[in-house]
Order: C-alpha cells, then structure tokens, then sequence
C-alpha cells in the first residue's frame, strides 16, 4: 500500500517538478509512460488473466491511433470522410471521435478473435501476429493518409473545455484514464466473470465440463482489451500528434509483451511498472549507445530465463495476488 | 505473362518451404517457438554476400554460408533455446525476440547499415528460353530446381531413414522416445542445425535478388509462420503444399487486387483456412 501511495506521488508529482524545472521532455516521457501503460494494462487483461499469448496488440492501439488521426485529417482540410450515401463529415471533437476509435478497435478484436480463438498455443501467438501484420500492410496501403511515411496531425482533440494542447493538462487526463483503467479491470478481474477467465487459463477443459461456454468469456475479454488497447492508441495519437505504421509493427506488440513480462503478468500494476522500467531503459541505453538493442536482447533473454515474476513480484514479495 | 507470374509464384513458394520447412520440425519435434528463424536466414544471406566479396566465387560463396548458419543455429541452440523446452510458449516468444533484437543490432554493428549487393555468376546471370517467346531469369529457375531438390531429400530422409523415424517418432511422445534410449537432445540439435542450415539456404538464394539488409528475415518470418499455420504444425507435407499456395496467392494477389488488397490476400486465405479447420491443412498430431 506504501508502495503504491508512492508511485502514484511520483506518476502526480514528476511532472510539476519537471515544468518547474523547465524540463518539457520529462512530461512526454511520463505521458508517453502512460499511454504505454494503458496499452499494456489491456494486454495483462488477456495475457495475464485469460492465459491468451496474443502477439499483435499494437494493431489494435494503431487502429485507435488511426482512426483518431484519420477523423482529424478530414476535420482539417474540411473534406468529407464519406461524401456519398450520406455525407460524413471528419471531426477532432474528442466526444465524438474517441468513442468511435474505440469501437473500431473493439470491432477488429470482434472479428480476430473469433478466428484466433479457434486455437491455442502456438497457433494462437502465430495467427495474432499474422493479422496485426495484415493491418501494418493496409494502412501502409493507405496512401491518402501518408502510407508508410504516417499520418501528421493538426492539432490535438478538442475535448469540452479543457486544453488539451496544454502539457500537463494532457499528461493528467492520461493518467486519470490510466487509473481508471487499472480500477476497472481490477474490479472485473475479481468478478465472476475475471474468475471464469482465470479458470480458463489454469483449466478450460474443466470449466467447459461444469458449463461454462468457456469461448464467449474469451472472446469478450479479447475484445474488451482490443477496446482499452484502442483508448491508449486515441492518446497515442493526440500524444505525439502524429500517427505511423511503426505504431503497429509487430516489434511493438513485443515490446508490450516484453512490458506486461517485465512488470509481473496478471498483477496490473505490473505492466505500468513494466512500461516505466522498459520506456526509462530504452532511453538510458538509447542514450549511451545507438546499438541500444545489442544489449537489451540479451537482457530481456537473461530476465526470462532467470527472473520470473517480474518487478512487481520483486517489490512486492509475492507474484500472484489475483 | 501467365507462366513468368506462376513461375514468380513458384520460386516465392519454394523459399518459403525452405524457411518452414524447418522451422515446423522444431515446432513439431520441441514444441519451441523460434521467432528467430528469420535472423538465420538474414544472417546466411550476410555470410554469402561476404563471402562472395572475398572470394569472388558464388557458388564458393554459398557453400560457406549454408554450414555457417547451421553452425550459428546450433549455438544459438545450445546456448538459449535448449533451457526453453520446458517452458510456455511466453518464454520462448520473449526469449527469442531478445535474440532477434540481439542479431539484427549485431548484425548492424558488424556490418553497417548500409544494405549489401550480390552479383551473380555469369552462368545464372541470363535468362533461359523455356520455349520460343517466352524467357525467364536463370537464377529463378535455379532456386525453383534447388528448392525442388531439398523437398524431395527431406521427404527420403523423413519417410525412408532411421533419422526420420527418430524425428516422427519424437514429434509424437518426445519421453517415450527418451525413454527407450535416444538421445533427445543430440536429435534435437541436429534437426535445428538441419533448420538452420535450410534458413541459410534460402538467405543466400534471396541475397542475389533483394538487398542484404538488417531487418530482412523479419518480413519473411511472419510469412513463414503464416505458412506453417495453413499446412497445420509440424507437418512438412503441409508446410510444401502451403508454401506453394501462398507464394502463388500473393504473385498473383500483386497483379489481380488494387495494392491496399494485395499484400493482405494470404492473411485472408490463412483466415479463411483457419475457420475451416483451426488445425491446419495436414495436422501433424490427430
């Protein structure tokens, strides 16, 4: 509980401390942090959970991004997203455009899933990342919207009255989604529903004999990530204005596999903790030498092979409390 | 125009049977995920375009570079994935990806980021009239030819030796086969050495039409596994026939479809035959 009183002082307190300190680039690090953070919180969700290893996560944060930034292009230059059935018209109102981002995100987990799921195992890694792959190459075919060179951003949503071009408001806004992410999917994990989705990952067999239609809650908890995964790519987007195929390369999905591992999976803070460590890691290293990976690969191999329950689980002393 | 693009197809499907075809006897044998099937392949494609400037010979060039690979697979076996076999699927994922992470900056250090050339010798240089009108690169037909022949030594050393016995027999209860005496794990070694030593092949093939650059296994990683998923895991017979499919699907996806569709034809088919059968085309367990 300490421990926890104390990241959220540093997650509410970094920040000020950097713009007193005239120190901008800190509060991108935090809000890339958390942005990072929501993403993979919603992996934990199913990764953690529902024992799903899915390996294209970043498709689904893209097509939040994209959508967010597709619906903002045609704000801008004023020309209709879709000019015949009915005219509709691109927006950058937060109100608006969020929700549909999600949805959209939500509606391509509807779909992958219900072909993963047919399969387990390695199959399931397999088949995830092949269609996060399919994605990458359609909107990199999407030459209207900048194809492999991404997609720049006008501004950030407009979002009622508050002012989203401000730093710090938008790091707040972030990390209040965050918290309220981790909040809700702590409450769902407790549910009935979290404990089905538990028992699926330690015994489906089990649980489908005592009838449960074991398909439906992994299915559900699919798309429900795929939907918060979504929500990180909205604020991904309005983050650094600017969207790329990058945000779905499959090496992403690693890096919020790598995330979510790092941190302790099925703990949910865990994967903040993860995606501070690796964002932090990444920039010391990347600060030290261009040829950062060459050193990290052989970390995340030693991590894996020997430390397995994460940083959560070495602060706190025990991996598993779901 | 037809036979040049079923031809294209062919070649395209015959350098992804060389990449999964060992890559699914080390899924079906160990149960290991090996996402960096693709940095060998890279890594073969390096050692030839190097060799070749040394050397001056291709044909030198290659026969260097094929043992290389496997020697580079089978300390990259030893080393790493020979702790994993217990382990979930996670670990291995991870594990490898490190390793990807590791090779590709390796690779950029040793080599720099600028991407290699190779030429080719002068006999494969040409094309070839296949009959009057119609003239198709050598070279293409070379790769068609060797990966012809590799498909049909795998098959004899699958259906017709004791190693493929020892292989069939550890895919489907890999303790009794330790129980009764084989050294699993020698088996092991040497089956991903084979895989590795196949990876290398296909990169030094692919050297001479793309160009030699980090990051080059990564896009035919994913389309090998897309392979191994449609012909079902652990199952040459399924990885060929799948290869083939697919290398022939996205030939002619590139001519037939608008290019947003193109490059998404063989995810469709690979979700398409999933829905079907969730195991594969040829299931090599039940």
């Amino acid at each position: 509980m300490a421990l926890l009183a104390c990241g959220l002082a540093v997650l509410v307190l970094g920040p000020l401390v950097a713009q007193s300190l005239g120190e901008p680039f800190y509060i991108r690090l935090f809000t890339r942090i958390a942005v990072m953070a929501i993403a993979a919180v919603s992996l934990d969700l199913i990764l953690g959970y529902g024992g799903m290893v899915s390996f294209g996560h970043a498709a689904f944060v893209g097509i939040g991004a994209y959508v967010t930034a597709i619906l903002a292009y045609h704000a801008a230059a004023g020309e209709p997203l879709l000019a015949w059935p009915m005219v509709i018209p691109g927006t950058d109102n937060a109100v608006i455009a969020w929700p549909l981002a999600v949805a959209a995100a939500a509606l391509a987990a509807l779909v992958i899933g219900l072909v993963s799921l047919r399969t387990t195992g390695i199959a399931f890694i397999m088949i995830t990342l092949a269609f996060a792959q399919m994605l990458y190459f359609f909107v990199i075919a999407l030459q209207k919207y900048g194809g492999e060179d991404g997609l720049q951003m006008a501004g950030r949503s407009r979002l009622g009255g508050l002012d989203l071009d401000g730093r710090l408001t938008f790091y707040y806004l972030v990390l209040a989604v965050l918290i309220a992410v981790i909040v809700c999917c702590r409450r769902l994990v407790g549910s009935r529903f979290g404990m089905v989705l538990q028992g699926c990952r330690q015994n489906e067999r089990r649980l489908r004999a005592i009838g449960f239609a074991t398909e439906r809650y992994r299915l559900a908890a699919f798309v429900m990530s795929g939907a918060i995964a979504g929500l990180a790519g909205v604020l991904l987007a309005n983050g650094q204005n600017y969207v790329s195929p990058a945000d779905l390369a499959w090496t992403r999905s690693g890096e919020y596999i790598v995330m979510v591992v790092f941190g302790g999976m099925g703990t949910l803070i865990g994967p903040l903790l993860g995606a501070a460590a690796y964002l932090v890691l990444e920039l010391l290293l990347g600060s030290a030498t261009t040829h950062w990976q060459a050193i990290f690969g052989p970390v995340l191999i030693v991590i894996v092979l020997f430390a397995k329950r994460g940083l959560y689980g070495a602060l706190v002393g025990r991996a598993d409390d779901g | 125009m037809l036979v040049e693009q079923g031809l294209n197809g062919l070649q395209l499907g015959i350098m992804l049977f060389l990449m999964a075809a060992g890559l699914t006897l080390v899924l079906g044998i160990m149960n290991v995920v090996n996402l960096a099937h693709g940095s060998l392949y890279m890594l073969g494609a390096y050692f030839a375009a190097s060799l070749q400037q040394w050397t001056g010979s291709f044909v030198l060039a290659v026969a260097i570079a094929v043992p290389a690979t496997a020697a580079i697979g089978i300390v990259i076996e030893m080393a790493t994935l020979r702790t994993l076999y217990g382990r979930d699927h996670l670990d291995q994922v991870l594990c490898t990806f490190g390793l990807i992470l590791f090779l590709n900056e390796m690779t950029r250090i040793l080599w720099g980021a600028v991407p290699l050339r190779m030429t080719l010798p002068a006999t494969l240089a040409g094309t070839v009239a296949l009959w009057p009108g119609i003239a198709y690169p050598a070279f293409r037909l070379a790769i068609i030819a060797t990966g012809i022949l590799v498909a049909l030594l795998l098959y004899l050393i699958i259906a017709r030796t004791r190693l493929g016995m020892l292989i069939h027999a550890g895919a489907s209860d890999r303790m009794m086969v330790g129980a009764l005496g084989i050294d699993i794990k020698s088996l092991f070694t040497l089956v991903f050495g084979l895989g590795a030593a196949l990876a290398g092949l296909a990169g030094t093939m692919a050297g001479p039409l793309l160009a030699v650059q980090v990051g080059m296994g990564d896009g035919i990683l994913i389309l090998t596994l897309v392979v191994i998923v449609i012909g079902g895991i652990g199952s040459v017979r399924g990885a060929f026939v799948a290869a083939l499919l697919v290398g022939l699907i996205d030939t002619f996806g590139r001519i037939l479809l608008p290019p947003a569709l193109a490059d998404m034809g063989i995810y469709v088919l690979m979700a398409v035959v999933l829905f079907w059968r969730p195991q594969g085309l040829f299931a090599a367990h039940g």
